[in-house]
């Protein structure tokens, strides 16, 4: 693949894209929340299962490119036994790597995050990469409103 | 068919002898660019085009020269920007084959042209229990406006449903017609699908029932002659920045019949004739549709395109992008899971396709690393998406200065995409 496109897309991307994790209904979900781009076409549904403030389960449902997908999928497989306060942090750490602020974070912070820093560079693709964590944010908040990032 | 030749359109000057789209391609500086390190391939038409060495340097002309405001001072200045101004009008005005100059409104582009007819037109016409007849292939421009008078007036929103090759159902627009039907509006040519309408039977087949017809021009027009008075259209609405030129400057075609019953759209100056506390009294056509100080220089610019246009030839300008469109259209059939959306008989040079694994803005991303400029994403037209299944296409909208050999490089790249996801 064509040189610099290999830092948007990583083969960790591309696994994901083609083989989604958590990727099914929960009928359990106490919290359930959508997640919207109407101009990319990009589509989730988000359930949680939250028991005394700590995910126990996290699955999605939808469709969208291979950023959106990955993005949702990789989050669904880090957020398991967090805290609401411990996912606000990987929200927030996740922000500062894709808008470029990624020098404030720490290495061992970054996790499997890593592979989402390449979209910095593709800022029309920013929107991708954070709609499922901003449907998170507002699952988390109780917000049973759609979510958007555009 | 609807493609009109209009020998009006013919200026002055003379019509190449042949089609030399590299001579073409060296009006539009644009055009002499790499992006990330390859080529420029603009295709990517349909929601802009680019703007030829002769418009960009009127612009600057009447910057530099004959800028004032119009229809104001008695100064030199003014009078040259007006005349100027109203020069483009009279282009205009031989380029669609109006009857007079006066059914030239200067708009900011179709978007306001539409609305422009929906509030005053609809404003005065249309009230409860009544229908708007619109189709099922609308750019949202093209709907919505209408939906916010409905919500107004009460009025009710009909839909023309399309088939799988995007095609308007034949029948389906004569049943939907009726007397409630107060104004149809329909897009000439499809911005998500490249559809052309058989405009000219709806348009008549509408006056039958006494209901007057507005087209969104905005795609068709540069893609083939229009002549409104051949059509019998009541409204014409365009925009100029997808005809190569400048961008904040439309027109509304509008019969001087219609115009002159019309109440004014915006109230400022230029607009009006007389204004006293008590009352104002509001100037004739088509300066009451123009309140405040025009986009001057645009719209010179506009009427410069124009002339570039009939310089090239729009019978010549579509027969090579109908060339594009059918090698492209071979082409496209020979890449695996690609689904073309908009398989219409009759088409402009729109080609907007899904591949079965790869999303459209994964597409968009690769080919932008190949410099080709592709849209990725609903084009204003929902309703479109939802009819086909798909949440977003991929579309590919070529222009007088594309060539073959860019096809190929997107055709590549297309192959290149589906070795990488698929």
């Amino acid at each position: 693949m064509m040189g610099d496109l290999r830092e948007l897309y990583q083969e960790v991307i591309f696994d994901h894209n083609r083989n989604p994790r958590n990727f099914y209904v929960m009928e359990d979900a106490n919290r359930k929340v959508e997640g919207f781009n109407p101009l990319c076409g990009d589509r989730l549904t988000l359930y949680l299962y939250v028991q005394d403030g700590v995910i126990k389960k996290a699955s999605f449902q939808g469709s969208g490119c291979a950023i959106s997908t990955a993005s949702v999928s990789l989050m669904t497989e880090m957020i398991l036994d967090k805290t609401e306060e411990q996912t606000q942090q990987l929200f927030e750490t996740f922000h500062k790597i894709t808008t470029g602020k990624d020098d404030e974070v720490k290495l061992e912070e970054l996790g499997k995050l890593q592979v989402l820093a390449g979209v910095k560079d593709y800022p029309a693709r920013v929107k991708c990469a954070t709609l499922a964590w901003h449907t998170l944010d507002a699952a988390i908040k109780n917000n049973a409103a759609t979510v958007t990032t555009e | 068919m609807t493609v009109v030749t209009n020998q009006q359109t013919v200026s002055s000057q003379a019509v190449r002898a042949t089609y030399d789209v590299a001579s073409i391609r060296s009006d539009f500086p644009i055009l002499e660019q790499s992006v990330r390190g390859k080529p420029l391939i603009y295709l990517d038409n349909a929601a802009t085009s680019h703007k030829p060495r002769v418009v960009i340097d009127a612009i600057s002309h009447v910057y530099e020269h004959d800028y004032s405001n119009v229809h104001r001072g008695v100064h030199t200045l003014s009078e040259r920007a007006t005349a100027a101004y109203e020069g483009a009008r009279e282009k205009v005005r031989q380029f669609v084959n109006a009857k007079s100059e006066k059914e030239i409104v200067f708009l900011r582009g179709t978007t306001e042209a539409i609305n422009l007819v929906a509030q005053s037109y609809g404003g005065a016409n249309i009230g409860s229990g009544d229908e708007i007849l619109i189709t099922a292939m609308e750019h949202h421009s093209n709907i919505v406006p209408w939906q916010m008078l409905c919500e107004r007036s009460g009025a009710r929103l009909t839909v023309v449903p399309i088939n799988e090759s995007g095609e308007l159902i034949a029948g389906q627009f004569e049943q939907l017609l009726s007397n409630k039907t107060k104004i149809v509006a329909l897009s000439h040519m499809s911005n998500a699908l490249g559809t052309i309408n058989p405009v000219a039977e709806m348009i008549a087949l509408a006056h039958q029932y006494g209901v007057p017809v507005l087209l969104d021009g905005a795609q068709a027009m540069p893609h083939m002659s229009v002549d409104v008075q051949a059509l019998d259209c009541d409204f014409y609405a365009f925009s100029g920045h997808k005809m190569y030129a400048p961008a904040g400057i439309g027109v509304l075609y509008g019969k001087a019949q219609f115009l002159e019953a019309m109440p004014p759209y915006q109230g400022g100056g230029d607009m009006i004739r007389q204004v006293t506390f008590e009352k104002s009294e509001y100037n004739s056509i088509p300066y009451k549709f123009e309140a405040g100080t025009p986009s001057i220089a645009d719209t010179v610019g506009l009427g410069v395109a124009l002339d570039y246009l009939d310089s090239v030839g729009m019978d010549q300008i579509a027969a090579h992008e109908q060339h594009l469109l059918q090698y492209a259209t071979e082409q496209s059939e020979k890449i695996p899971g690609l689904k073309l959306i908009g398989t219409a008989e009759n088409k402009g040079a729109i080609l907007s396709f899904v591949l079965e694994t790869v999303h459209p803005h994964d597409i968009g991303t690769v080919l932008d690393h190949l410099g080709v400029a592709v849209r990725a994403g609903h084009h204003c037209a929902m309703p479109v998406m939802d009819f086909f299944e798909v949440p977003a296409t991929t579309r590919a909208s070529f222009a007088m200065y594309n060539t073959i050999d860019e096809v190929d490089v997107l055709m590549d790249g297309l192959k290149e995409v589906i070795k990488v996801f698929g």
